[in-house]
């Protein structure tokens, strides 16, 4: 069964053919530079209009990579939420075309639970299991039960995890990625050098906050001013905090919820501390932890061709009128 | 042209001021929030919704890689965070569009050239926490 991926919430336009809900057979991502190629190199910043310049170079792209020709595919699988929705609408009207065009099922995913369900690429995971999406627009602990059936217990109520990385790299003026440079800088720094805060560590839920230890690190520097030689320290330690409000509190939601296994996806997952925190706490915990490999942390088609094929095989399918959503509701 | 200022304490106190800003508003304002990073440009917006009825409002989270938030509440509250747009492309963001029924608040509006109408919010950072808020209305 040949899946077709797209994905245009945020920054990157990305489409995959999957055979299936594991045979990858082609995945491209905008900001890869085979594509900043095949533009000439310029590649229009952000905002929907990139999404529109691209997406038919890499839907053409992504078939000639997979193999396949329009014809092949059986199924048409986008996010239409949650992302900006100016960016949204390309990806879901192009494939709100294509499945006109083709005659052939589509079905709108939930960007958040595609990253939560984007590890069935690599490998199986039994069901129930908590899924913590950290990312730069993103940061939510979830209950998935089974396939098609998720809850979500928490989210941040302000920054999420990946924008207090990008936000204070971009104050020390250190370069991007955020979390990349951050993680790097502070693998030569003492993670205890600092005491910041842990946000909302002990608070009886499931959500986050992250501007407060934004402003600490922010008032730290007004305090005593940075020095130059301390960065790797006040790094080290400012990761250290993130990652252990991260790791402590999805650790607090599997115990609770009498659940054995956790999966982190999103672009913060790829940070090394937080794996290797959540490998040991989670061992100590007798949790069994699992992480994508890094090209499934970032945005990308995969996930949302895997999540889609789930729901199609529960019988689901979207109708053509399906609009975009900007964000999730947690009440009423 | 009509100034109120106010000194909040901390983030709570934030959301107060802005929810007494929220609880004024109209539909068709547009509000440009100027302050440095970590001021509370955020918090303030979350008051704002608070004051407009968005039922969730303890979930208005940053937009800065959204871009964009809506939330509706007595009337619609579209959240723009400029802080990775460049000046070119808000015209795509069409806000506009978003004035007829509700209000538009953007964070780091300087990197507007919006032309009509703005109510100036300035957030001052006076102190670790303490914070002073001015509302300029032209």
């Amino acid at each position: 069964m040949i899946i077709l991926g797209i994905d245009t919430s945020c920054d990157d336009t990305s489409i995959a053919v999957l055979d299936g809900y594991n045979r990858v057979l082609s995945d491209i991502v905008s900001s890869q530079v085979e594509v900043h190629a095949l533009f000439g190199g310029v590649v229009p910043e952000i905002a929907s209009r990139k999404h529109l310049e691209l997406i038919g170079g890499i839907y053409r792209e992504a078939l000639q990579k997979a193999g396949v020709s329009d014809r092949d595919i059986d199924l048409i699988t986008v996010t239409n939420g949650p992302g900006l929705i100016g960016s949204l609408l390309i990806g879901l009207s192009f494939a709100k075309g294509l499945a006109l065009s083709l005659s052939k099922p589509i079905i709108g995913v939930n960007h958040i639970e595609a990253h939560a369900m984007s590890i069935f690429a690599e490998r199986y995971v039994d069901f129930p299991y908590i899924a913590l999406v950290v990312s730069g627009g993103h940061t939510v602990i979830m209950v998935m039960e089974d396939f098609c059936r998720s809850t979500i217990l928490g989210t941040t109520r302000d920054d999420a995890a990946g924008e207090a990385f990008d936000k204070i790299s971009k104050y020390l003026n250190i370069g991007y990625p955020g979390g990349k440079v951050i993680e790097d800088m502070a693998k030569k720094g003492k993670r205890d050098a600092i005491a910041f805060p842990r946000p909302m560590i002990t608070e009886d839920n499931y959500d986050f906050s992250f501007s407060g230890l934004k402003t600490s690190f922010l008032n730290y520097d007004r305090r005593y001013g940075v020095k130059e030689e301390e960065i790797p320290d006040l790094l080290a330690s400012f990761q250290e905090s993130i990652c252990d409000v991260l790791v402590s509190k999805t650790i607090k939601a599997a115990k609770r919820s009498n659940i054995k296994r956790i999966v982190v996806g999103g672009g913060v997952a790829a940070n090394g501390r937080l794996r290797e925190m959540f490998f040991e706490k989670g061992g100590e915990n007798g949790l069994e932890v699992i992480f994508p490999s890094h090209r499934l942390c970032g945005d990308n088609g995969i996930m949302v061709a895997v999540t889609g094929y789930f729901y199609f095989q529960k019988g689901f399918v979207s109708p053509i009128d399906m609009k975009a959503y900007s964000r999730i509701t947690l009440t009423g | 042209m009509e100034k109120r200022e106010f000194i909040s304490k901390g983030p709570s106190e934030t959301w107060e001021i802005g929810e007494l800003i929220g609880k004024k508003a109209k539909p068709g304002e547009m509000y440009g929030l100027y302050g440095e990073l970590g001021s509370g440009k955020t918090q303030l917006v979350k008051g704002m919704a608070k004051g407009i009825g968005v039922k969730d409002w303890f979930y208005v989270t940053s937009p800065t890689f959204a871009i964009m938030n809506v939330y509706e509440g007595k009337m619609g509250l579209c959240h723009v965070d400029l802080y990775r747009v460049q000046s070119q492309e808000v015209e795509d963001l069409d806000l506009e569009a978003f004035l007829k029924d509700g209000i538009v608040v953007i964070e780091w509006a300087e990197r507007t050239d919006w032309e009509g109408d703005m109510i100036r919010v300035d957030i001052e950072v006076t102190g670790e926490e303490e914070r002073k808020i001015t509302v300029t209305r032209l």
